[in-house]
Formats: C-alpha cells, structure tokens, sequence
C-alpha cells in the first residue's frame, strides 16, 4: 500500500510544504519537528518565549467543525511565532448550493493568507484545499473526518519522548473507538514510523475498523489481555452520540469492559502512561482516579500542543520562505 | 441513399462474423453481407446501386453500440446535461442505443414522461434513448407504477434505480406482476442499511482514509435476496452493475440452476479498484462503489465466462462543481458514454478478453438484455453501425469531450483506438475521419 496520501505534503525538492497527514513522512522529520518543539522551552523558564518566526505572516484558523483546545494552541503557537493570527469558525452545510469550502478558501486566500489550519467533519478536506491552493500558500491539517489529526500524534509523541525518551521498545495500547478516530491513526502512523515495538488497538468489533491490521498493528477485544506489558495507553474519547445502542449497547456495559480504571492500569507496566486527546468523559472511557493520577499524562498533552504546533509551522513555513 | 461500407473489419459476434467484408446498406438496413443483395426486377443492378462508399480499409466495423445504463440529466438537471448534448456524444462513440434509468426529475413513472423522453431523444437525431419504467410510483418503494402502460410508452424494463425496495413483500408484488407481461426488471442489489451513509468499499482503504465504508455485503445481501425472489415469481431480472466477486458466484450459480438471470457490469468495474482513489480522487468516487483488485478480476471473469452479458458505461455526466468537494459529499459517477468502447477494447488489446465476447458484451448481448433485434448487423436490421480505427491513439481531455460532463478519471489518459464515423438507420451521424 502506497502513502498516495502523504505525496502532496512535499515540494519538488522533498521539502514538507503541508502537514496533512503522519503517513509517508521520514522518521527523520519527525524527529526534526520533535527536536525544534522542543527548542521553544526554555528549560529555564518552562515556558515559550515570542519568537519573530513568522512575522509578517497571516494565520487562518479555518474551523468548519467546533474546537476549543485543538484552535485555542494553534492560536497561541501563531502568536507566540509573531504570526498574525485570525480565528474563523465557519459553519458549511454538506452539498448545500451555498458557498463551497473551496469558495471560502478562495476568499481567504485573496486577501492573502499564508497558512491555513484548517478542521473539517469530512475526510479529506484538509487535502481538498491543500490541493486548490496556489504554491506559496500552506495548510496545516487540524483535524478531517476520521481520517488524520497530524498534530495531535505529534504532539502525543513529543509527550510520550519527555517520559520515556525513545520509542523503540514502547509497547503501545490504542484503548476505545478506533473507527471514528482520526487520532488513532495519525498515532499508529506514528508510532510505526518511529519505531515503536508494537502497536495493539483495542475495543468492541464494531468499533474497530476493517483491515487495521494492514496499517500495522494487532488487535484484541479484550483489554486485559491488550495492556498485558504495555508502556503507553491511549485512551480515546467516546462521543455519546455515536452510540445510542448500535455500536455499543451501553455506557455501563462499555466501562465495565473497556473504562481505564486503576485497576485494570495492573495490567500494563508498572510505569507505564495514561493519555487521552481531550476532551474526556469521566466514568465512561477513563475513570476520574486514573484521568487525574500520577501516571496521567493528560494535561502535559495540553501544554505541549503549543509548541509542537509552533515548531510545525516553522517547519512548513521554512519551504514557503525558501521557494522562489 | 444505399451504401456500401468497403474493406472494413465487421465484428458481429451474433452472426459470428469476424472477417473483412463489405457491407451493404439499403433504405437505412442492412441489405447484404460479404456480397451485394439479390438483384430485384424492380431494381437496377445490384452493385451499381450502391452509389455511396465509405472506404473502412483499416478499421473495424461494429454493430452500434447498446448501453445499458447511461443517466442524460434531462429532464430535471439540465445544468449537467441534456439528451441532446448527451445524445450527440454518444453518437460520436459509437453508442446508437442507450437505456436510462427513471431517476430523473420527474421520475419516469408514467407513460408521458416516457413518451418525453423518446420524443426527445428522436427530435435530436443521434442514439435511441430506451427509458426504464419506475418499478415503484416515485422510487418510493411503496407502490407498483402501471407498469403494462410504461411499457407500452416504451420502457425496456422497470427498475427502482438506486433505491432498493426495503419491502421485501411489495419487491416480490412487483417481480410477480412484472412477470405476467415478462417485463424485465432492473436490479441494482443493495441492502439499504449496510449500504448507509458509505462512500468507499470497506477495506483497508476506507480504514486508511477514514471514509464512511459499504461492505461486500450490501451487494451480495440484495443479490442473495432478489434470487430467492426471483425463484419463486417467475420474474426476468437484470442485475445491473456488480461489483464485487462474490455477487458473480452467486449468479453464476443461479444461472446454472436455469432461473432468468442476466447481468452487467460497468466498464469502470473492470478497469479499476479502490487502489485507484489514492488520495481522495474524487473522480473514482462511483456508486456501487469501486471494490478490491481481486473484485476486478473476477468480474472480467464473470464477462470472459459469460456470466456478465453486458458492459455498460454507467454514464453519469456531472458539473464541476458536483466533484470539488470533500470525497464523502462529491456526487457519484463517471462520464463515461466516450471512453466505452476504447476501455472495452483495451481489454481486448490486454488479451483479458476476447474481440468477439467484448464487442458481444456491448452491442448484441444488451440488445437481447431488453428484448431488441439490434446490436447486430444481420441481413433486414436497422442499420446501426460504428467504424473504429484501431490504430489512432488520443487523449482524453475536457476541450475535446463531447459529453456536457468532463468528471472522468481517464481525463489526461492516452487510448488506443477511436470511433471515426457512426451510422445510425444507415445515415451518418458522426463523422471524425
């Protein structure tokens, strides 16, 4: 299988130019963006100072879907980068005659925009626009249907670096509703190209995906058995009203299998991590005692978004700099 | 005017004719084969009369190409297309016959909006438009059309078109009653609840891309459920567009047991798979969906077998606008009328089958499909005809595209072989020599 996905993130010279989607990109780069994030804290200060990166430039927070933390650090990361930042919750109706999002972007981007950080409920958007856009002009993928939420996994990989350092014998538990998940994959693409030794997702059938396997992971209905040894547990969110009673039978039924609670966490190593992508839901996914306990890594994702998202920027921006 | 078609290659798989050969042309039929007609007292002398000659030294002559599925846009959404327009292309494809379905707006599910159809497509002078009969007033699924009346308005059979008939009890009703004037029905199987809200074959790429998935089984459910249906009413069906290996075994099977099965795929079916949506092309998004490599090769099986009669083009002519946006809200469907026969022929040129079953596939087969003496070129018939040169190679591009609709995948590729004059009750109505 191709990464007929990731081809349009690059320049002609190889160069990232949008930041779309964690399959097909080189460890490398990834290791580059975790490394620059984490030039942005001062270990002095534990804080970001303002850097003129991207002075001068015009940022786009382009929401056609509700956001709070995911749009709250991009803007942050624009600022603290000297970008002007402008923040757009627009609302689109699906195949409505109205203005298309590619209208939208159009008008945007006549008024000059240099990035986009676009969210979008249908799969694929991000590339949509990325693919309409005239060459200068950059997007930064914050999320499309199911399908990618790249900075999201780089994010939670820049949390998991800080608490285990390397990722080549991480065991990694992918806990809940895969199927709906953007985060899910952009972590397992992640994950893989990092080098992480095994990568299980774990949940009910009907909420697991067909072929996941090929993307390079086990998977098993069983949680106990899915975080035998593992080092990492992602946790992903329920959304409620994807349920009513098709894909789960009950909130009760789902935490009694799947909920983290302290004492299904035994299973897995004795120092091993919790993570969730936010927002949670307390006693359905995740237990209050496990969600805000010592191994909960929960808001360290929070703070670090900002500087991961900074030090994407910069790293596409880099290109759009550089091209003639 | 009588004519004379010299020297060229005829392919007519129902007369079992692949041979260089002349063909005689009188009064819009065919009048001789090989050898000019009997001379009549009446009459001059047979060859002299003949006093028009197409040369075709170096092309081949088909019988006109049957379609048994192409969408014209009219009426009700003229801003992609009309029968015209979508008429005409046909014609300079090779396609003198086409079979619509009755998802237009209004829905063809009376006699008139027939008879419009027709009028129209007959106004304009290229292809036949044959329309399929609504199987229920509106596609609702709730109440048989007259179907006798639309036939006699000149159906070629009814359909639900893409709505599956959700009441197994009113599918059966309309089988039964469609049986008792052996009325064909059009089956496009799917199971509405598996088929939901889904835009890909569930696989690995709609796992990758996140897309809203249709799994094998909202075909073979409805196959599975239309054959029990069709084993207890006696009706004749056609199951239109496959898509997926598994819905081939099953009518393969059903065709073995001797129940009145036919079926048909699109050229698109047979050409490519879900690998080819890559990165959200939204040009490969087509309804059934596009399936596994693995579908694709068994569906040329199912053709090169002889269990799928028919290839159609499944022609969907689209505005621009129906494709630029996110692959789950794009419109489904591919422009395809032009790029039937060069695709078919490739098959053949890519030896997955032979001339004579995939020029039968598109001519002779689909004409028997719908009950017509047509798609071959038999001593008496209508004169329906294409002459294409094998040899000519071009590029599909949206300047050149006779179709209103320029969403086609195959924009930008290279084919072998062009039609380069079309006959159609043996007047030329395309000529691209």
């Amino acid at each position: 299988m191709t990464s007929a996905d990731s081809s349009i993130q690059f320049d002609e010279n190889g160069r990232l130019k949008h930041f779309l989607t964690i399959n097909g990109l080189p460890q490398k780069t990834l290791i580059d963006i975790l490394d620059t994030a984490e030039s942005f804290i001062s270990p002095r200060e534990r804080r970001i100072r303002k850097i003129p990166l991207l002075q001068g430039k015009t940022l786009v927070n382009l929401f056609f879907e509700a956001s709070t933390r995911t749009r709250t650090t991009f803007e942050i990361a624009g600022k603290r980068l000297s970008a002007d930042v402008i923040n757009l919750n627009a609302s689109r109706i699906s195949t409505s005659k109205g203005e298309t999002i590619l209208d939208t972007v159009r008008t945007l981007e006549a008024m000059h925009t240099d990035l986009f950080v676009v969210r979008d409920h249908a799969s694929g958007a991000a590339h949509l626009i990325a693919s309409h856009l005239p060459d200068p002009v950059r997007v930064i993928n914050a999320g499309d249907g199911r399908h990618a939420h790249p900075t999201q996994a780089i994010l939670d990989m820049f949390t998991i670096r800080q608490a285990k350092h390397d990722f080549e014998n991480l065991k990694i538990a992918i806990v809940g509703d895969i199927l709906h998940s953007r985060v899910a994959r952009s972590q397992i693409h992640a994950f893989n190209i990092l080098g992480a030794r095994e990568v299980r997702v774990i949940g009910p059938a009907t909420l697991i995906p067909t072929e996941i396997e090929k993307m390079g992971v086990s998977v098993t209905g069983n949680l106990l058995e899915g975080l035998d040894d593992v080092d990492v547990v992602m946790v992903l969110r329920i959304q409620r009203e994807r349920m009513d009673g098709k894909l789960i039978p009950s909130e009760q039924e789902y935490f009694n299998r799947y909920g983290l609670t302290t004492e299904k966490l035994k299973s897995a190593k004795a120092d091993a991590v919790v993570m969730h992508p936010g927002p949670i839901n307390r006693g359905l996914e995740i237990s209050s005692d496990v969600a805000d306990g010592p191994r909960s890594l929960i808001l360290d994702q929070v703070t670090n978004g900002i500087a991961v998202r900074m030090s994407i920027m910069a790293k596409i921006m880099q290109s759009q700099d550089e091209s003639p | 005017m009588n004519t004379v078609i010299r020297n060229g290659h005829l392919v007519d798989p129902a007369n079992g004719v692949n041979a260089r050969t002349d063909l005689y042309i009188r009064d819009g039929r065919v009048a001789g084969v090989g050898k000019p007609p009997e001379i009549s007292a009446r009459e001059p002398s047979g060859e002299s009369g003949f006093d028009h000659e197409i040369d075709a030294t170096g092309y081949y002559v088909f019988p006109g190409l049957v379609d048994l599925c192409a969408r014209l846009r009219e009426p009700g959404e003229e801003h992609k297309a009309t029968i015209k327009t979508e008429a005409r292309a046909a014609a300079s494809a090779g396609i003198t016959r086409m079979v619509t379905p009755p998802d237009t707006f209004p829905i063809i599910d009376t006699p008139a909006m027939a008879h419009m159809i027709q009028d129209r497509a007959y106004d304009a002078g290229f292809a036949a438009v044959h329309p399929l009969g609504a199987l229920t007033v509106g596609l609702k699924g709730e109440q048989l059309t007259d179907m006798a009346m639309l036939m006699d308005a000149g159906c070629v059979g009814v359909s639900n078109a893409l709505q599956s008939v959700e009441n197994t009890l009113l599918m059966r009703r309309a089988m039964q009653y469609a049986s008792t004037y052996d009325t064909p029905v059009f089956i496009n199987p799917q199971d509405s609840w598996l088929q939901g809200n889904g835009v890909v074959h569930e696989g690995e790429i709609s796992t990758r891309l996140g897309l809203p998935a249709i799994p094998e089984a909202a075909e073979t459910v409805g196959v599975a459920r239309d054959i029990a249906l069709i084993e207890t009413s006696g009706a004749r069906a056609h199951f239109n567009l496959l898509s997926c290996a598994r819905s081939v075994s099953m009518i393969s099977e059903a065709q073995r047991r001797k129940l009145p099965v036919t079926a048909s795929v699109s050229i698109h079916h047979l050409l490519c798979s879900e690998n080819d949506i890559g990165a959200f092309n939204t040009q490969y998004k087509v309804m059934p969906p596009l399936r596994t490599e693995k579908d694709r090769r068994e569906l040329i099986r199912g053709v090169d077998e002889g269990c799928i009669r028919a290839i159609c083009s499944d022609h969907q002519p689209h505005d621009i606008d129906a494709k630029l946006v996110p692959f789950s809200e794009a419109a489904a469907g591919i422009a395809g009328i032009e790029t039937l026969l060069p695709l078919t022929i490739s098959l053949v040129n890519d030896r997955q089958l032979s001339m004579e079953t995939a020029i039968a596939a598109v001519t002779s087969n689909p004409a028997a499909i719908i009950g017509m003496d047509a798609g071959h070129l038999a001593v008496g018939v209508q004169a329906d005809l294409c002459l294409f040169d094998p040899v000519r190679s071009w590029v599909l591009d949206s300047e050149t595209m006779q179709s209103n609709g320029h969403n086609s995948p195959f924009l930008g590729t290279r084919l072998q072989g062009k039609v380069v004059r079309t006959l159609i009750h043996g007047r030329t109505v395309y000529n691209g020599d």
